[in-house]
């Protein structure tokens, strides 16, 4: 077959099944024209950066949620500050200083990157680094084992014994 | 009445835990047969006391006996029966008698499958066991009694959590502590070698099974919390790192290193200190984990009501056994005898590099989990350590550990060969890359991390298959009679790899592709999310057994067809007053529509909604399970029940074979 | 001996245990010991024309008590506040937070007020200034207009003896 032949076959198979996602638009309104509904927020872009903002924040009345997802009614005035803060253009780094200035670094719950914070952080390196390090030096020890040569018949009697086993 | 009779049935049963304890364990050190003899009937007795005194206490809710103080805390005369019943494991006192009773089913299963023990073995494995039931029975009569009295009596009770009122909880409790109370019986092993001073592979031969099917049903039992979380908390999150969702996921991991590590030692005599202390560390995380829930050092949404008398009690407990057991431990372990050896490239260095990953990860976890309070004691200030820091950390610590999945199971033992391991999974390697690089694309836009994810998934899966071939190819006779001479132990390696590989994969479609809306929806009005349309109908009122509730009606469909009719709820619980959202979905094999209620807008009927679109959320579920039947099946395996049958023999009989 | 380290670190970890059983993890310590108490000027309670501002209080060392009227920890503490208040040792400004209700001036009329001032913080967002997230919480500020202590719960002898009143002699009330 020729190479032309097969790329249009493709885009042709890749088109019909594109097909159903561009044809959503046209056949899903109801026949007897709803109202669409709004997005509950007034400005979804900026929703949507609070939220992804307030996934990593702490919910600071509650057991152990984040800022995004409690009813709790600090948490909504919180959310509404953080929005109003957006809306005036700071950016995400900004609107997390005005956090951590009145509430500490208990709020995030993504820890910075400080002195106090840095075993947190550098811990898992170091495991597994350790990890890595005990590992190398157990082979080193176990190929020098392995250099004692075994007693072929010792290992068909054993061979013969696992086989009336199974 | 019968709560007394519950309440001294627990005194007798830990007379006989102690029994049960002292004894065997005296009898063994001595080598008095008599003594040691006296562990099956005090486990079987114990067990049975214990199951008594769960049963008046589940009768004591069942009637509404608002005058035991935990009824009346935790239950609530209008709460569905169902849920009446289940009340009983939903307080800290009754899931903690759910805990001993579970310890006692256990034992009591070690002293019914352990003939093929040799008797002193036997007898320091219930007797450990013994002790553990002793602390915790003690722990329950002196801080948590559950049968403790209201009088004079309540009226009626303040009701269940709301949260709990679901079907998850009549399982994930049980299911949970079958697995990590399960691995009380690799940590009674674990000591009992120890203590003998006798490690062999015969031991790991015998603890591992035991091992397998706790780890498989702690593996449930973590599913179906996330499961229920998900379901249950409104906004389909499954996995929060929560200190008492990590309670349990840190014995899994060390659960899961523990049953790589045994193979090595069952298979190789090899890493027999390591595999024990891994034992040890399973259980102590267990430990860990039952007190970092109930003595209120961590704030989680799933502690119990904390008291620092309860917390002490538990630390002095942990102190004791984790404490004694690490004692013995540094005193014991030189003595056991290295293994064979193995070179750089073998099934045993790839477990080994296994092991290295999985201990990286619990230690992450562990020193997430516990950071927070690290810094407070030290008097450092208070921080929090939260999702952002765990996906960090965790995700890049594991694929490399699912990428040596994909390896291991096609390594020799002893010395593997790199070229032939590449011939026979080249391919794999290929089409594993296809996928992660084109498979996002087809889904909506490259997304690193789903690429990962998928490469990883793929790679297992496929690697699955070439290791099933690769079995395939030696042996005589049919496909058929080739398939079925394969162990169970192959079978159930295979599919748990499989079902982690289904899971790896559903996680990176749903958590890099679902989709959500937050919507102002009058009645008759409609929403679109991920090529569905969700028309809103408005709501009923609707009354619950003990709740009221506002019933929404959202009518989807796609490309003008029904696909569904989905009944959110805003409810009002009637003794609580707690308001709680009880979300709808329509599941299928390729994604969830999930839609929650928000909140009431105005008099005519407009609500705030919640549209999700959750694409393979249900492969998570899918892959666990695959797991779990992974890790059954590997258990069933016939070398453990041919030790078992031949147990039953007449001795004389077996003494020739031998 | 590597075979010790296991045991080493776990007594490690019970001591810190140990002393965590006497934290509470929801405690959270205030970023704002030591630095200016944030600015604001908020109406007054029952006198919609008057209003309050820290500034007002400079020279002198004084107390902020943020409270509400739903507030029943709140109530806990009143009987307390109203001694000191008689005795004046210190000067309390009620910080009225988030009364939607509108209840603290028929509620102070009722029992009394132990404060000089009652700004009236409807929205919280002066209550989100000083880093509020429940009530009652007192801040004792120096004066300089420096923030120097903040207690978190209701006031009463056994805190006021040990936490407070040691503080004020410190700032020279």
């Amino acid at each position: 077959m020729k190479p032309c032949r097969i790329k249009h076959g493709l885009l042709g198979l890749l088109l019909v099944c594109a097909l159903p996602v561009l044809a959503n638009d046209a056949t899903s309104v109801p026949a007897n024209a709803l109202k669409e509904a709004r997005p509950n927020a007034d400005d979804p872009v900026i929703e949507q950066r609070m939220v992804n903002l307030a996934d990593d924040l702490r919910c600071l009345v509650c057991q152990n949620e984040s800022l995004a997802g409690s009813h709790a009614e600090l948490a909504e005035d919180l959310r509404r500050e953080i929005r109003s803060q957006m809306k005036a253009g700071k950016n995400d780094k900004e609107v997390i200083e005005y956090l951590t200035t009145r509430y500490g670094d208990f709020v995030l719950y993504r820890p910075p990157f400080k002195p106090v914070t840095y075993l947190l952080w550098l811990g898992p390196l170091l495991f597994l680094g350790i990890g890595g390090a005990a590992w190398v030096m157990t082979l080193r020890r176990r190929r020098a084992v392995q250099a004692v040569p075994v007693d072929e018949k010792k290992l068909a009697a054993a061979a013969q014994l696992l086989e009336e086993d199974q | 009445m019968i709560p007394e009779l519950g309440h001294f049935a627990l005194i007798i049963a830990l007379l006989l835990a102690l029994t049960q304890a002292i004894l065997p364990l005296y009898g063994a050190q001595r080598g008095n047969l008599t003594l040691m003899g006296v562990a099956r009937p005090a486990a079987q007795g114990q067990f049975v006391f214990v199951a008594l005194a769960f049963a008046c206490l589940a009768y004591s809710f069942l009637t509404n006996d608002f005058s035991v103080l935990n009824v009346a805390k935790n239950s609530f005369s209008q709460l569905p029966e169902v849920y009446r019943i289940t009340a009983t494991w939903g307080s800290h006192e009754g899931s903690m008698l759910l805990w001993v009773l579970i310890l006692g089913f256990w034992t009591t299963a070690v002293s019914v499958f352990s003939r093929h023990l040799p008797e002193d073995m036997a007898a320091r494995v219930i007797g450990v066991m013994g002790l553990i039931s002793t602390g915790f029975l003690a722990f329950l009569l002196t801080t948590s009694n559950p049968f403790e009295r209201l009088l004079p009596a309540a009226m009626d009770g303040n009701d269940m959590n709301p949260l709990l009122q679901d079907w998850g909880i009549i399982i994930h409790p049980p299911m949970l502590y079958m697995g990590y109370v399960g691995f009380a019986v690799a940590f009674a092993f674990a000591i009992a070698a120890l203590l003998s001073g006798k490690m062999d592979v015969a031991w790991a031969r015998w603890s591992r099974p035991w091992t397998t099917v706790a780890w498989a049903f702690l593996t449930f039992g973590i599913m179906l919390g996330s499961w229920w979380a998900y379901r249950e908390l409104g906004w389909g999150g499954w996995w929060f790192w929560d200190p008492t969702e990590n309670a349990s996921f840190m014995p899994w991991l060390a659960g899961t290193a523990l049953i790589h590590s045994l193979a090595v030692t069952e298979k190789r005599g090899a890493f027999k200190a390591w595999t024990v202390l891994l034992a040890l560390i399973a259980f102590s995380l267990s430990l860990l984990g039952t007190f970092l829930v109930r003595s209120g050092v961590l704030s989680s949404v799933h502690a119990f009501a904390t008291d620092p008398a309860r917390g002490a009690f538990i630390l002095g407990f942990l102190a004791v056994v984790i404490g004694g057991s690490l004692v013995l431990y540094a005193w014991r372990a030189p003595k056991m005898i290295t293994g064979s050896g193995f070179t750089w490239f073998s099934r045993e260095s790839l477990l080994l590099a296994n092991n290295v990953i999985l201990v990286a990860a619990l230690g992450s976890v562990l020193l997430g989990t516990l950071y927070p309070l690290l810094m407070d004691a030290i008097g450092l200030g208070k921080i929090s350590v939260g999702p952002p820091y765990f996906n960090s950390v965790f995700v890049p610590l594991m694929a490399p550990a699912l990428f040596l999945m994909g390896i291991g199971p096609l390594a020799r033992w002893k010395e593997a060969s790199l070229p032939d391991i590449v011939t026979r999974l080249k391919w794999a390697l290929g089409v594993a890359l296809a996928v992660g690089l084109l498979l996002p694309l087809a889904l909506g836009g490259f997304k690193p991390w789903a690429s990962l994810g998928f490469f990883l998934a793929a790679w297992i899966a496929l690697s699955v298959l070439a290791g099933l071939v690769d079995r395939l190819k030696h042996g005589q006779g049919s496909l058929m009679k080739k398939l079925s001479g394969l162990p169970r132990g192959f079978w159930g390696m295979q599919l748990a790899h499989f079902g982690m590989a289904v899971g790896v994969a559903g996680i990176a479609v749903v958590a890099n592709f679902q989709t959500e809306r937050d919507v102002r929806m009058d009645v008759n009005s409609y929403a679109e999310l991920a090529g569905y349309t969700f028309t809103f109908r408005g709501t009923t009122e609707h009354e619950g057994p003990n709740y009221r509730a506002a019933r929404g009606t959202l009518e989807i469909s796609r490309d003008g067809k029904q696909v569904a009719t989905l009944h959110p709820e805003k409810r009002l619980y009637n003794a609580s007053g707690m308001a709680m959202t009880e979300a709808d979905i329509h599941p299928n094999i390729y994604r969830d529509i999930y839609v929650a209620m928000g909140e009431q807008l105005d008099d005519r009927g407009a609500w705030t909604v919640r549209l999700f679109y959750k694409p393979f959320i249900n492969w998570l579920w899918f892959g666990a399970v695959f797991m779990v039947v992974g890790g059954f099946l590997a258990a069933s395996d016939k070398r453990y029940r041919i030790a078992l049958r031949r147990s039953e023999m007449p001795k004389h009989i077996a003494a020739q074979g031998a | 001996m590597k075979r010790w380290l296991p045991l080493i670190l776990f007594v490690a970890l019970v001591g810190f245990f140990a002393k965590g059983l006497f934290l509470n993890p929801r405690e959270v310590p205030s970023p704002f010991i030591g630095r200016q108490a944030p600015a604001f000027t908020l109406p007054l309670v029952g006198d919609a024309n008057a209003s309050f501002s820290p500034a007002e209080m400079k020279g002198r060392v004084w107390m902020l008590n943020v409270w509400a009227p739903w507030c029943v920890s709140c109530r806990q503490e009143h009987g307390f506040l109203m001694q000191l208040a008689q005795a004046q040792t210190v000067p309390i400004v009620g910080l009225n937070w988030k009364d939607k209700d509108r209840e603290a001036e028929g509620l102070l009329a009722r029992t009394g007020s132990p404060y000089m001032a009652v700004p009236d913080d409807l929205d919280g967002r002066v209550g989100i200034d000083y880093g509020v997230t429940g009530t009652p919480e007192t801040y004792i500020i120096d004066k300089g207009g420096i923030v120097r202590l903040k207690h978190i719960g209701p006031i009463d002898p056994e805190v006021w003896k040990s936490k407070i009143e040691p503080k004020l002699k410190e700032l020279g009330a």
